[in-house]
């Protein structure tokens, strides 16, 4: 029986909420291998080939970060790279540092 | 040309999207009488709360404040205030801050009326004759100018920042552009960002005003983490938070900042005021769902919008609460609470801007008089005051 769901050769997407942006949002699960269309509000604007599993509402990064780089998400800055990030790769709290409202 | 909705333009100026009589209780003592008063009147609403007595200070004044403040709110056609007769915020008092507006208002109080039934037989023939009075007015078209919607949010997940308040804030810009007004609040969620919005604000002086107040609230938290027993616990963000893929607490803030779209921060005002200005509005209220709809209707606004991801029944009394998922499944699996899917951003279906435009559009139904589904399903669990310490 065919099994419900995204199977791996459906499209992936990921939202990219502002231009000034260097992640996107995964809007379904992203695996890696997985090449993923980034979409804005005025259209596709892109790939990203997926580096590591990236679940859903996570970030993965649309260029390569160098350590201590700006993340920016809404065109804001949400925190700096911890270490240096990959395009592909999974930005979370394991490689994005922000002290603001942890002390 | 503006955009126009038909609504019940008022003595002073204001205009009411719905036109229902309300029966405010003044005090907790007079909460029965007012809601049977209300049950007898078809086109009436109960106003109660467990406040009124008991309170000192700061709290007391803003209590009072926003009561009076809510029995202002152009939605009410009139309003009886129903007191006992010893409590701290009277009939007599609450009538005078209410009578401001220019609308009928009157007072009746339980002990000078007798006991229960006498009480809620004078108050049902009040309320009556204030029913017939507002079934006979007719709505006008009237500049969307004229409107102020409340920005809240709650049970939200981890497409409420992607989806649900983004487009939101499109449908609050494109009001605001039309000079109406939009109010955010829930300063406790701000905390992180506010720099950022503090970069928003039209002038210095407000700009000052944004920090404060973001500033305050933080100090606050801070003194009650340190005084309690949970000092362990990180109380910006959450563990559930980090699962959604919220990576910092400025992450966190922006996310319910997005409600308020990117129009200039014009004013900032107290919980219990009402705003000066119009355009986007900063409410010092805190983070509850119902205290901040409430701090909302107090100031003015006739809608309240109100994006949840995980899905909440919850409305308000004579004040149409609309409520936005970003997600498709809380869509389908609540469709009798949640009036708009911007889950349709998540699924492909809609871009951000377009979401935000049903959702525009929605207001303006909604002000004309459509039922949103909290209200059609007799939902007021958000009439709320919020306390002082």
């Amino acid at each position: 029986m065919h099994q419900e769901g995204l199977s791996a050769s459906q499209t992936k997407t990921a939202l990219k909420l502002n231009t000034k942006d260097n992640v996107a949002i995964a809007l379904t699960d992203l695996a890696a291998g997985d090449v993923c269309r980034v979409r804005e509000d005025h259209g596709e604007t892109g790939e990203v080939g997926v580096l590591e599993d990236v679940a859903f509402g996570h970030k993965v990064a649309l260029a390569d970060l160098a350590q201590d780089a700006p993340v920016v998400k809404y065109g804001e800055e949400i925190g700096r790279a911890g270490a240096p990030v990959r395009k592909g790769g999974w930005i979370h709290t394991h490689n994005l540092y922000c002290d603001r409202g942890m002390k | 040309m503006g955009d126009t909705f038909l609504g019940y333009p008022r003595e002073n100026g204001a205009v009411g999207v719905r036109n229902q009589v309300a029966v405010m209780a003044s005090v907790f003592c007079a909460a029965t009488v007012a809601q049977r008063i209300a049950q007898n009147v078809p086109g009436t609403v109960a106003l109660v709360h467990p406040l009124g007595c008991g309170q000192v200070g700061n709290d007391l004044e803003m209590t009072y404040a926003t009561l009076a403040g809510v029995g202002r709110n152009p939605n009410f056609s009139a309003v009886l205030v129903v007191g006992l007769g010893c409590e701290r915020i009277t009939a007599p008092e609450l009538v005078l801050g209410i009578a401001e507006s220019g609308k009928r208002v009157e007072a009746l109080v339980i002990q000078e009326e007798g006991d229960t039934l006498q009480a809620i037989r004078k108050g049902t023939a009040i309320v009556r004759d204030m029913a017939q009075a507002a079934g006979a007015q007719r709505r006008q078209e009237c500049p969307a100018s004229a409107l102020t919607i409340g920005l809240n949010c709650g049970a939200s997940d981890t497409t409420s920042g992607i989806a649900a308040n983004p487009a939101l804030g499109v449908a609050s810009d494109k009001l605001v552009a039309q000079g109406g007004s939009s109010i955010l609040t829930e300063v406790t969620e701000l905390i992180g960002a506010e720099h950022i919005l503090a970069r928003r604000a039209v002038d210095p002086k407000v700009a000052e005003d944004v920090l404060a107040v973001i500033g305050k609230s933080e100090a606050m938290l801070k003194n009650r983490i340190q005084t309690s027993c949970s000092a362990r616990r990180n109380h910006l963000i959450t563990t559930g938070n980090y699962e959604g893929g919220l990576s910092s607490v400025v992450d966190k803030a922006l996310g319910g900042m997005m409600k308020s779209g990117s129009a200039p921060v014009a004013e900032v005002f107290a919980y219990g005021d009402a705003p000066t200005r119009k355009g986007l509005l900063l409410l010092d209220g805190p983070g509850q769902d119902g205290e901040a709809s409430t701090g909302q209707v107090a100031a003015g606004a006739q809608i309240i919008c109100f994006p949840t991801g995980r899905g909440t029944p919850t409305g308000f009394p004579g004040v149409p609460v609309i409520k936005i998922t970003g997600n498709p499944r809380t869509y389908s699996l609540m469709k009798e609470n949640i009036d708009i899917n911007a889950g349709t951003v998540i699924t492909g279906e809609q871009t951000l801007r377009e979401a935000g435009e049903t959702i525009y559009q929605e207001i303006l139904a909604v002000a004309s008089g459509k039922p949103t589904k909290a209200e059609a399903l007799g939902h007021h669990e958000q009439f709320c005051i919020a306390r002082l310490p």
